[in-house]
């Protein structure tokens, strides 16, 4: 299973803090993130997440391209919108 | 001597920075800022969430710039996550150095950042529902200051 955590406002758009995907191929793109969220979490998750102001980690690990997706079975995923500060 | 904490339960500032005073009581300097849930403007309850991989690594990161950019003997930053009622702290941070402008400087310098470039994601209840707050524009600017 790939684990996705969806924070702050995100995770109300997906009406839970987290989600956790099977992954026919072995792998999840990109592509198949948004395709994931739109079918199956919300339907304007997959819009929303690809404001250029969300970032995306890969278990603890920011990436500097969302196309350079590439999660693995037991992987997380976070979806980061912008911080409010503390 | 670097302190970097998240804590999900509330603290007593006083406490904290007595334990710290105590620990630096050779050093010539010590600064603090405490922040508090702000009463009024119909706000109920302050709530934080955080991503654990990522928010407590950023603030040790951000304690580390700051103690390379000040001459520091210690630096103390414990944060709080969760729910919070207002006048309840949310941060706690203390700079000991040998003199005062490097200790005001540390405690400015992790506030700016905590305050934009950490991990924390905040939302406030009214009496309408919950609402998240975004970032503001001079929390950017307060960070840019240190460019």
């Amino acid at each position: 299973m790939i684990k996705v955590v969806y924070l702050g406002q995100l995770a109300d758009m997906a009406g839970t803090a987290e989600s956790e995907f099977a992954a026919t191929s072995g792998a999840i793109d990109w592509a198949d993130l948004l395709a994931l969220l739109e079918n199956h979490v919300a339907p304007h998750l997959a819009e929303a997440v690809q404001a250029d102001t969300v970032k995306l980690a890969v278990n603890g690990r920011l990436l500097a391209d969302r196309a350079m997706l590439d999660a693995r079975d037991g992987d997380e995923i976070a979806l980061l919108p912008p911080v409010s500060g503390g | 001597m670097r302190d970097v904490r998240l804590t999900e339960t509330g603290f007593s500032p006083a406490d904290e920075l007595g334990v710290f005073a105590r620990a630096h009581d050779a050093s010539g300097a010590i600064a603090s800022f405490t922040g508090q849930v702000r009463p009024g403007g119909g706000v109920l309850a302050l709530e934080l969430t955080h991503y654990a991989p990522l928010t407590l690594p950023g603030m040790e990161k951000i304690a580390q710039e700051a103690q390379n950019r000040f001459t520091l003997a210690g630096l103390l930053a414990l944060h709080r996550v969760g729910k919070m009622l207002p006048g309840e702290p949310i941060v706690v941070v203390a700079a000991a150095a040998a003199h005062r402008r490097d200790a005001i400087q540390a405690v400015d310098f992790m506030m700016d950042h905590l305050k934009s470039a950490a991990w924390f994601w905040k939302r406030e209840q009214r009496n309408d529902g919950w609402h998240w707050i975004s970032p503001r524009s001079v929390d950017h600017a307060d960070l840019a200051r240190w460019n």
